[in-house]
């Protein structure tokens, strides 16, 4: 019928927000004010994305915990429905291997035990002291350096590229080719085609350590994964995807957090100096935990798709519809963090999804908290002084990547 | 008290074992949890109730008495 065509039903021309959701121009650190207003208002809403696709966001910390561990909650990739973060991320999905990273329970349990041995709580513990080591003398040689320094590429990306070197087995002479090449390929300065051969570079070079761990195993992730190979509980290339992933998963995020963490405490001097004058391990524990959740820096969301129906609240998630979990908005939910924009290193932070929450849950979080504790309890106090050498206004943040951060931190002491 | 752990349930996390050291272990070789004692002393119950709440697989449950 022509007529209906020029009589909108109500409400139809309503437009649904687009995601991501732009952040604040006066407020870098903080969610996007439309996350948090559809928290208070519509905590489970429908989105558009850019395929224009129309999933549901889901904004507040209890539906997150509710919905993330159910089993309907689905991370398959494969799925039609499933809204996948951008047109990259869409086409390599069916090329990719299934991995922990886009399998359901039993399979995704049965891979990720594989791998998790080397993340149990008490053989991180025992990488703290050479942990220590490797940001002291960092410390001592962006000390030595010239300032104003770079933060992000004197401090916060070489931690973690020596931590997953020393976890992995990279021999030390190694050290030097495995930290430049991994930063290369991450800190986004190299054009596509030398981030790609370089990429390429450190496969092949973990393909061949993994080989040599096999004829002389030691004791680090390589080795044991070697032995998981000869005992025919995993493919070669599995395991060095999964070397690789680790470099890739654990390398952005937590140089981010080192370098964006110490912009938010740059922002709250009280808090900083809290930490300058503490040893307390509970504090700086507390503390870790209180950034991440402060700065919640996986900024595209948790995806997944839905495998059946499922009723929350007042609405009914239908099967194969596409599920976002923002984390940000999560842990800024004022149910469960009262005055969520302070930063307030003392309030209780621990139960923030930073890390996701629910079998996903963030695979390297005990090494990434016990880096940042060593990092945090440390950095601030050695050097007292430390200080910005730019304003926050003059800052470049990265609003695409997965991970939310500068492209560079002035510092200087 | 008494605590329940779903053992199938159970992602491997160590969330647990970072709250409640004394309550909870990982098995060495794949961090599954292991519950060390069913019905921990009452000077425990703040360290049990918080690895309740950070478990991301919702594992652990605590039977209160
Ligand atoms: C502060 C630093 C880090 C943050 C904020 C972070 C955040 C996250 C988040 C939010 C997830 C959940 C994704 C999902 O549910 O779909 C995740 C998963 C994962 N993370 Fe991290 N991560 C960090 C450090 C690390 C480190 C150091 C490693 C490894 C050495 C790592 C390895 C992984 C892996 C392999 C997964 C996939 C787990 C699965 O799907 O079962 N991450 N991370
Ligand atoms: S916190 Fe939960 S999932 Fe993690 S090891 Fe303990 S019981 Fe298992």
């Amino acid at each position: 019928m022509p007529e209906a065509q020029s009589c909108p039903v109500t409400g139809a021309a309503e437009p649904l927000p687009e995601y991501p959701l732009p952040r604040a121009a006066e407020c870098p650190l903080a969610p996007a004010p439309a996350a948090q207003q559809l928290r208070a208002e519509k905590p489970i809403t429908k989105v558009r994305i850019w395929n224009g696709g129309t999933p549901w966001l889901v904004t507040r910390h209890a539906d997150q915990r509710a919905l993330l561990p159910d089993p309907r909650v689905s991370d398959d990739d494969l799925d039609p429905g499933f809204p996948y973060v951008n047109a990259h991320r869409a086409e390599i999905a069916p090329m990719t291997p299934r991995l922990i990273t886009n399998t359901d329970a039993p399979e995704h349990t049965r891979l990720r035990r594989t791998v998790n041995g080397p993340f149990v709580v008490k053989r991180i513990a025992k990488m703290r002291a050479p942990i220590q080591k490797i940001v002291d003398d960092l410390i001592d040689q962006m000390l030595a350096g010239p300032k104003p320094a770079d933060l992000l590429k004197a401090f916060a990306l070489p931690v973690p590229s020596l931590v997953i070197a020393q976890l992995l087995g990279v021999p030390y002479e190694d050290h030097d080719f495995f930290q430049r090449s991994s930063s290369l390929v991450l800190d986004g300065s190299a054009a596509p085609e030398e981030a790609r051969r370089v990429s390429g570079e450190l496969a092949a070079y973990l393909d061949n350590l993994l080989r040599r761990k096999t004829a002389d195993p030691d004791e680090d992730v390589l080795s044991e994964m070697a032995g998981r190979v000869q005992a025919g509980e995993m493919a070669h290339a599995e395991a060095v995807s999964m070397g690789v992933a680790m470099l890739i998963a654990g390398h952005e995020t937590t140089a981010t957090m080192i370098s964006l963490g110490t912009l938010a405490l740059f922002q709250h001097p009280d808090q900083l100096a809290l930490l300058r004058e503490t040893d307390d391990p509970k504090l700086i524990a507390n503390a870790v935990d209180e950034v991440l959740r402060y700065l919640s820096i996986v900024q595209t969301g948790v995806r997944r798709v839905a495998k059946d129906d499922i009723e929350i609240g007042d609405v009914v998630i239908r099967k194969g519809d596409g599920i976002i979990f923002d984390l940000h908005a999560a842990n800024w939910d004022p149910e469960v963090f009262p005055e969520a924009e302070r930063l307030d290193l003392t309030r209780p932070a621990r139960t923030h999804q930073a890390f996701g929450y629910g079998p996903h849950q963030c695979l390297g979080q005990n090494l990434a908290r016990l880096e940042l504790q060593v990092v945090y309890g440390t950095l601030y106090r050695r050097v007292p002084t430390l200080r910005p050498a730019a304003a926050i206004e003059d800052l470049e943040f990265d609003h695409t990547g997965t991970t939310y951060g500068v492209h560079s931190l002035p510092v200087t002491w | 008290m008494r605590v329940e752990l779903d053992v199938p349930k159970c992602v491997a996390s160590g969330q647990c074992v970072m709250a409640a050291p004394d309550v909870f272990d990982q098995r060495d070789d794949d961090g599954v949890a292991i519950l060390l004692q069913e019905h921990p002393g009452e000077e425990l119950l703040d360290d049990v109730r918080e690895a309740v709440a950070v478990c991301p697989a919702a594992a652990i449950r605590l039977v209160e008495r």
